[in-house]
């Protein structure tokens, strides 16, 4: 059990005082994070990051920061259950399906019931999620210190094909959006020649675009300018948890475990593959509805339906933590983001993490079973207080996050421009949503873009320009067959409808 | 609010669509242009620079084309993308924060965001002037404490800042 035993170090390192402040330190702001309209999970971390610089110059001072900043990322997937159940307005994507039977079971005056509920089966989905990891990371991790260009090239591919083919919204905008990504990427200079690309002769361009700016705006300002449609007012459910309410809704979790089984398997696998914590919570719920033997009383306020989406969305967002860090894939934004962390702290995330970082690894995997339980007795003890949160009229919160946002899209490379990028990214992100083009290709491909283009032309150089290469060997031809699979998957199908419309409207 | 309750379509959401997919064609028509004009063929050793982003851009325009006909094929979807008055309210906050956003370009961030808040709680939220002014200035100052005293983080600072001796 060589995975029990590197773990066991993991705890040595992250259960230091320090560690433990920093867990809880960043759970609280990352429940207020969610909570807030305009920040989540991935732009929060996102802002946040600049102010790991310097801690992570310290000698372990890495683990530390990482421990912050994943802490943040679990609170904030617990904060979007508050406001999806207390004010039926998801404060996360993830969190919609939370509001089916969440906000039902608050307005019957159950919100204690619904908010135990959603805690805990968001601690028990990130506890399947973070086991999983335990144990399929080192073993990913040393399959793939055998991988060259070619099947790195693969694994990317693999990953956006997985969008295509996963994503709920149509084929085509997901495939704009990714590529858009892909060509902010390109700009600025070369990574392989040194050759500017569409710079256009400006000196800002050169470094091109970063995506914690893209992400801060396309999620920030983009979500805020939607909340405000809306209206300026929120109206919410009031939330008192007591113990009894607590120890009562535990009593009545065990019931549904084979719903929580079922919604942590998904969550873990669209984790995994990156489909993402939001349509894993959609699915987990349609699932847990169709096999439900109350399934008709879905929607009216059953707690079943908040554990459903809950536990997916939470093994989820876990489990995308996986492939971040054995193959430096990340399956969402937030993970990107923390990729995108490990990169300016000096770490290459890869399988090599693994051998030359153990004590970074499993620090973190250690932090991650610490700081779930760290989340949850926070958000149990302290929902009043988040939800008072939630009633600051929006007219004060409104522009001081925009002013947050502002000093975090300036802080990632001290550049005014940036935050001029942030209000056209917010805009996009706000056209975008409104069209639902989705937002998460658009972010990963501008963080793997490089890195797919540099693997790409690797592999062309070993072989001579040769596409072959990606099918030499069994190991990369699966991955690209089942890559090439999933792309082809619903474009045929959208095909196939299209072609029958119009042949029906023919007729 | 009264406006909320103008629910005239601002903009069609095929209107939206079709714009949309313009402006992505657009985009992916910069990119091919430039990829070309850096070379996006086969040398000698290997791919050259643009060779990957022509791609990328070719892809752009061929989905952004097949975005464009299905908006306009597909006409069912023809509600409001924006009412006019959720539009009042969104460009209610896009505006002062553009103006706000140059001004951080001139002036550094402390002073704009100040007169930003304060002037977003006093219009939108009409709060008294002094109810803003402590909560514009407090938050700054808290801002001020946390990144440039805190962390280390130095931000954007303008004359004011200089006359104040704080850079």
């Amino acid at each position: 059990m060589d995975a029990l035993n590197s773990l066991l170090d993991g705890f040595a390192v992250a259960l230091s005082l320090t560690n433990i402040a920093l867990m809880f330190a960043g759970v609280i702001l990352g429940v207020i994070i969610g909570v807030l309209p305009g920040l989540g999970g991935a732009n929060g971390v996102a802002i946040l990051l600049p102010l790991t610089f310097s801690m992570a110059q310290t000698p372990g001072g890495q683990t530390s920061a990482i421990i912050l900043l994943s802490c943040i990322y679990w609170g904030a997937l617990f904060g979007g259950a508050i406001t999806s159940i207390l004010f039926n307005i998801p404060g996360e994507p993830w969190s919609v399906a939370t509001t089916f039977d969440g906000y039902p079971l608050a307005q019957q005056g159950r919100a204690g019931a619904a908010l135990t509920a959603a805690f805990t089966s968001s601690f028990i989905g990130a506890a399947v999620g973070v086991i999983v990891i335990t144990f399929l990371s080192p073993i990913v991790a040393q399959f793939a210190l055998e991988f060259g260009p070619p099947e790195f090239f693969s694994v990317y591919l693999l990953t956006f094909c997985a969008f295509i083919g996963m994503s709920k919204q149509a084929p085509f905008k997901t495939l704009v959006s990714m590529m858009l990504g892909f060509a902010l990427a390109a700009v600025g200079s070369d990574t392989v020649t040194g050759t500017l690309r569409m710079t256009f002769g400006t000196a800002t361009l050169l470094t091109g675009f970063d995506f914690l700016v893209a992400v801060i705006g396309l999620f920030g300002i983009g979500e805020i300018l939607l909340t405000l449609e809306e209206g300026l007012e929120f109206r919410g459910a009031s939330a008192k948890i007591n113990l009894k309410v607590v120890i009562q809704t535990w009593k009545e979790l065990p019931k549904y475990w084979l719903t929580s089984l079922r919604s942590a398997a998904i969550g873990c696998f669209m984790g995994i593959v990156p489909g993402g914590a939001t349509p894993a919570s959609f699915m987990a719920y349609g699932v847990a509805r169709r096999f439900s033997k109350d399934g008709d009383k879905f929607g009216e306020g059953v707690v079943e339906g908040v554990v459903a989406p809950e536990t997916a969305a939470h093994a989820a967002g876990t489990s995308a933590l996986l492939p971040m860090l054995t193959l430096g894939v990340p399956g969402s934004p937030t993970a990107a983001v923390l990729l995108g962390g490990l990169l300016i702290w000096g770490l290459e995330p890869g399988p090599l993490l693994f051998v030359e970082q153990k004590e970074f690894v499993w620090g973190l995997i250690a932090s991650m079973y610490l700081g779930n339980i760290a989340g949850l007795i926070v958000v149990l003890t302290c929902v009043p207080l988040f939800a008072a949160i939630l009633r600051i009229p929006f007219s004060v919160i409104a522009p001081i996050i925009i002013v947050i946002c502002a000093i975090g899209a300036y802080t990632v490379h001290n550049a005014t421009f940036d935050i001029y990028m942030m209000v056209v990214f917010g805009v996009t992100g706000y056209l975008f949503k409104k069209l639902d083009y989705p937002l998460a290709p658009l972010v990963l491909a501008i963080v793997l873009g490089d890195r797919a283009e540099a693997s790409f032309r690797q592999a062309m150089l070993m072989s001579q320009g040769d596409m072959r290469i990606l099918f030499e060997n069994g190991l990369v031809g699966s991955i690209t067959t089942l890559a090439l699979a999933l792309l082809i998957w619903p474009m045929a199908s959208t095909l196939w409808s299209v072609t029958k419309k119009l042949a029906a409207k023919d007729a | 609010m009264s406006e909320v309750h103008d629910q005239r379509a601002a903009l069609s959401n095929k209107t939206a669509e079709l714009a949309v997919a313009g402006f992505t064609f657009a985009l992916g028509a910069i990119v091919i242009f430039d990829s070309w004009r850096i070379g996006a063929r086969w040398a000698a050793d290997g791919p050259q620079t643009g060779y990957f982003p022509f791609y990328v851009g070719v892809i752009i325009c061929i989905a952004s084309l097949v975005n464009f006909v299905h908006a306009l094929l597909i006409s069912k979807k023809n509600g409001a993308f924006v009412e006019v008055g959720q539009l009042k309210l969104v460009l209610s906050v896009l505006v002062p924060s553009s103006v706000y956003v140059v001004l951080v370009g001139f002036l550094g961030i402390y002073v704009p965001s100040i007169i930003y808040i304060a002037f977003f709680m006093r219009w939108l939220g009409k709060y008294a002037w002094w109810k803003a002014a402590f909560v514009s200035v407090g938050t700054n100052v808290f801002f001020y404490c946390v990144f440039e005293i805190w962390f280390l983080v130095p931000l954007p600072k303008g004359v004011v800042e200089s006359l104040l001796g704080l850079d």
